[in-house]
């Protein structure tokens, strides 16, 4: 084993080929990103539309969040699709029907929305039934449960207190609008942290005496990053500024990745689907964390739901169609393992980027929803074939 | 009489061990050829070996069958020659029909179609011959073991076996049906089949063979013929133990404390089996500072003592009562357990004891990551200090826990899982079988680990295969067989031949 050797001073080749799927991932969204740039004559990173690229994926990135904890435990959801369509449809009934105000029914929304994960949590933790059969189920009876619900039809509009979930934008503070001030300190902020918790990484690394990232990689992975984010949050300031949506999103990955990977809950989901066996005789309740995991997918699809009938100003019956599957595959092509105890936060949300930037890319260049399914797929296939084969090739 | 199978000088050598050392073998025709040796003496590699589970070429040595060299690149070239080999966990696909396991891979089909009247009239007649009265039809799941076992028995006959090998036919049987499988061999052996049977069980062994061939570390100690009345129990045990102890322990101030856990009335049931009782009403105590040892061969119910003991994580109605400093306390659920102060060391350390795609330091901490964090967010300062820690105590040779484990060699992965369990600060450690599969180095090391936690007054019970290991590691060593406890030894009264001979008079 070439890591397992862990010698100080190795080169920058050897370093990248030891960590490639955390670069290839990285570097895979920016060509991409750059790809449609070019052949989009610059549309892709109009102001507008980067916006758009936030507000569209929105909901898939908060479920993918959510999905990784899941698959990391070792499971699968294939019901976040019909809940989310389902959770819309009982805003858009409790909201525009009912008349309830719009605070009441996001709070019912969402613990609706839990309780439904638990259900199904329920059962996988258990009753150990396999997580594709009880979340197919659910799949079934959550768009089914939709359709009864609005009886078929559209429901819709929306109050603007309610849309602003997903269309609002945050006000600049600072009074200058155009660029808005707000997004560009926001954009710096966020560049600042990350290069000093990689900063404070390295200290740590050099502490325990781990191997470490050559110093230019650091940098030079730091530039394009902070770059990138500057530049986003730019484009961002000349339009309307920062989404709402794009506020929370951050905020839950931030409190995702911080679950994930410092607390003792998300090293003990971690261990679950890296070997139930042995992390049950260490004292692991097992069973009762699978069941949060399911808890907290229901939670954040009803989350989704909610900005996504928001976002359309409308719940529909065909809402969250097929949605599972865009979520799952942001997942796998962010680097989480289908046999469960790997995979990070930050992969499933560059994953979903990555898909949600092809989407929106080629609907840009008028690819027809045929080439683009065909596309999507190959890309899943590729990144898993990708997984694969670097795991075979280090034994 | 004509021989059959002649190996000679097998040497088999796996990276580290040589499992077979120049072994010699020679049956007759019609005979039922017993090798009998402790766990680990390569019994079961010799005959991989022989049935081309270890293909020609990947042994030294020569193999001559039928009066010819075979050369076997696979079971199936064995088979064709009619050399069968039941394993001892059973080949048989549980939700397949008996007549559908019978004829696996050997259907009586034409272009792919079955010809399911043939499958059924046969497979009556082979169930007939091993004494079995059940359907063809019925799913080979409904059946005891000792039913299946001869199903298997019965699928060797559809091939047409001439050399039939049983690796420890009855380790799983009843005493019943024992029997039932040994008048089988015997009338097999009528019916001109040769067989090679292993088995630990001495009795069995001398109702059935006609000749034995000790196995000892690897090579053939001895050969013996009922012919000439050679055979008796008390030579088979001295051939089958009679190494000399090169082994070094390493020693220590031997004194016991205080008692520090009591276990009594201990019955557990199978887990799949409700009517099966695996444990039989077993007691035993541990006191402070004592090494106390469980010696039993495999099947004996010791794995299954340890971790029905260690929140019922084996077994179902499961009764009888654990005190811990004389005081009652609740073992039901694993957390509980740990909390109460046990500490279970598996013996399958890849399955049950550690993640292997996880790092040195996540498997350390993983069983009481309390003590490493605050409010549920992990220290990760402090983690990483105490993984070092014990990184450096344990003596795990690598350059730092940020290793992941899967890479490690096996007795540094038995450091981790011992790390583990230290870290989660135990009163009484179990360790199950803490040594096997690692080198004599990494074994002494542990070893002294296990002294080191009996001079800190833990109380520690070993679970071993290994005889000389409990001898030199124990203060009393409590005999295990069928789920029950056979007998108790001090240090002083413990030799091989004893423990042996309380294992096979059973």
């Amino acid at each position: 084993m070439s890591e397992a050797q862990g010698s100080q001073g190795k080169g920058l080749g050897q370093y990248l080929m030891a960590h490639i799927r955390d670069f290839g991932l990285l570097f895979a969204l920016i060509a991409i990103m750059v790809f449609f740039q070019i052949v989009t004559d610059g549309t892709l990173m109009r102001p507008v539309n980067i916006t758009n690229l936030f507000l569209q994926n929105s909901y898939i990135i908060i479920m993918a969040l959510g999905m990784l904890i899941v698959i990391v435990g070792g499971h699968i959801d294939l019901s976040v699709g019909s809940v989310m369509g389902f959770i819309g449809a009982l805003a858009a009934v409790m909201i525009v029907q009912w008349e309830m105000p719009v605070s009441l029914t996001i709070a019912v929304c969402l613990v609706f929305g839990t309780i439904i994960g638990a259900a199904q949590g329920y059962w996988v933790a258990y009753w150990k039934i396999p997580s594709f059969i009880v979340t197919l189920a659910g799949m079934l009876v959550f768009r089914g449960a939709s359709l009864w619900l609005l009886e078929g039809q559209s429901v819709g509009p929306f109050p603007r207190s309610f849309q602003a979930l997903s269309t609002g934008f945050i006000p600049d503070v600072f009074g200058i609008d155009r660029p808005n001030g707000t997004a560009l300190a926001v954009g710096l902020i966020a560049a600042l942290a990350i290069v000093y918790m990689g900063l404070r990484k390295r200290a740590q690394n050099k502490a325990y005496g781990i191997e470490d990232e050559p110093s230019g990689l650091f940098w030079g992975r730091n530039i394009i990053i902070v770059g990138a984010m500057l530049f986003v949050f730019y484009k961002l300031s000349t339009f309307r500024g920062l989404p709402n949506v794009l506020v929370t999103m951050g905020i839950l990955t931030i409190i995702y990745a911080f679950i994930t990977e410092r607390t003792t809950i998300g090293r003990r989901v971690y261990a679950l689907g890296g070997n139930e066996k042995a992390a049950k005789l260490s004292g692991i309740p097992t069973e009762r964390l699978t069941f949060l995991t399911f808890v907290n997918m229901g939670f954040l699809a009803a989350m989704a739901g909610l900005i996504f009938a928001a976002r359309l100003n409308t719940a529909t019956p065909k809402a969250g169609f097929a949605v599972e599957l865009d979520v799952i595959a942001a997942v796998f092509i962010g680097g989480a393992s289908m046999s469960g105890g790997v995979g990070k936060i930050v992969g499933a949300v560059v994953g979903a980027f990555i898909m949600g930037v092809l989407n929106n890319g080629m609907s840009i260049m008028g690819i027809g929803i045929d080439y683009q399914q065909v596309i999507k797929g190959l890309v899943l296939l590729a990144a898993v074939i990708f997984d694969v084969y670097n795991k075979q090739k280090q034994g | 009489m004509h021989t059959l199978l002649e190996m000679r000088s097998i040497t088999k050598t796996f990276p580290g061990v040589k499992a077979l050392d120049t072994v010699n073998l020679k049956v007759a025709e019609g005979e039922i050829h017993a090798l009998v040796g402790e766990n680990g003496a390569g019994k079961s590699t010799l005959m991989k070996v022989l049935s081309g589970v270890y293909p020609h070429g990947s042994y030294e040595g020569e193999i001559f069958y039928d009066g010819a060299e075979a050369r076997f690149g696979g079971i199936a070239d064995s088979e064709a020659k009619g050399v069968i080999i039941i394993h001892q966990e059973l080949a048989l696909v549980p939700l397949l029909s008996i007549a559908e396991n019978l004829f696996l891979g050997n259907e009586c089909a034409k272009g792919g179609v079955m010809n399911w009247p043939e499958t059924f009239r046969r497979t009556e007649g082979l169930l007939k011959k091993v004494g079995l009265s059940e359907s063809p039809a019925t799913l080979v799941d409904k059946l005891g073991v000792g039913k299946q076992q001869l199903v298997e028995i019965a699928k060797a006959l559809a091939k047409d076996v001439r050399l039939l090998i049983l690796d420890e036919p009855t380790a799983a049987l009843s005493e019943s049906d024992s029997q039932a499988l040994l008048d089988l061999m015997l009338e097999l052996k009528a019916q001109g089949v040769t067989s090679i049977i292993i088995s630990h069980k001495l009795n069995e062994v001398r109702r059935v063979a006609d000749s034995i061939t000790v196995l000892r570390d690897g090579s053939a100690v001895s050969t013996m013929s009922a012919a000439t009345g050679e055979i008796t129990e008390d030579r088979i045990v001295r051939d089958m133990v009679g190494r000399d102890m090169s082994a070094r322990y390493p020693e220590r101030d031997r004194k016991a404390g205080d008692m520090l856990m009591e276990v009594d009335g201990w019955n557990v049931f199978h887990a799949e089996h409700a009517d099966r009782q695996v444990i039989h009403d077993i007691a035993f105590n541990v006191r402070a500072g004592e090494v106390v040892g469980i010696a039993g061969l495999m099947g004996a119910g010791r794995t299954e003592l340890a971790m029905s003991l260690f929140g019922k994580s084996y077994g179902q109605n499961i009764s009888g009562q654990v005190k811990l400093h004389g005081k009652p306390v609740d073992t039901s659920s694993v957390t509980k357990a740990i909390k109460a102060g046990l500490a279970y060391v598996t013996e399958d350390r890849k399955e049950l004891g550690l993640i292997l795609d996880e790092t040195i330091l996540r498997n350390t901490t993983l069983a009481n990551l309390a003590d490493v964090s605050s409010g549920g967010i992990i220290n990760e300062a402090e983690e990483t200090k105490v993984s070092e820690r014990y990184r450096k105590a344990m003596n795990i040779r690598t350059p730092s826990v940020f290793q992941r484990v899967v890479n490690l060699s096996g007795g540094n992965q038995q450091k981790v899982v011992l790390s583990k369990w230290l870290f989660a600060g135990p009163e009484v450690l179990i360790l199950d079988e803490p040594t096997r599969g690692i080198d004599v180095g990494a074994k002494y090391e542990i070893y002294g680990i296990i002294n080191d936690l009996s001079a800190q007054g833990k109380g520690v019970v070993m679970i071993s295969s290994e005889m000389p290991e409990l001898l030199g590691m124990c203060d009393r060593i409590y005999v295990m067989n069928e789920g029950r406890f056979v007998g108790e030894l001090t240090a002083a009264e413990a030799s091989q031949e004893r423990i042996m001979s309380l294992i096979v008079t059973e």
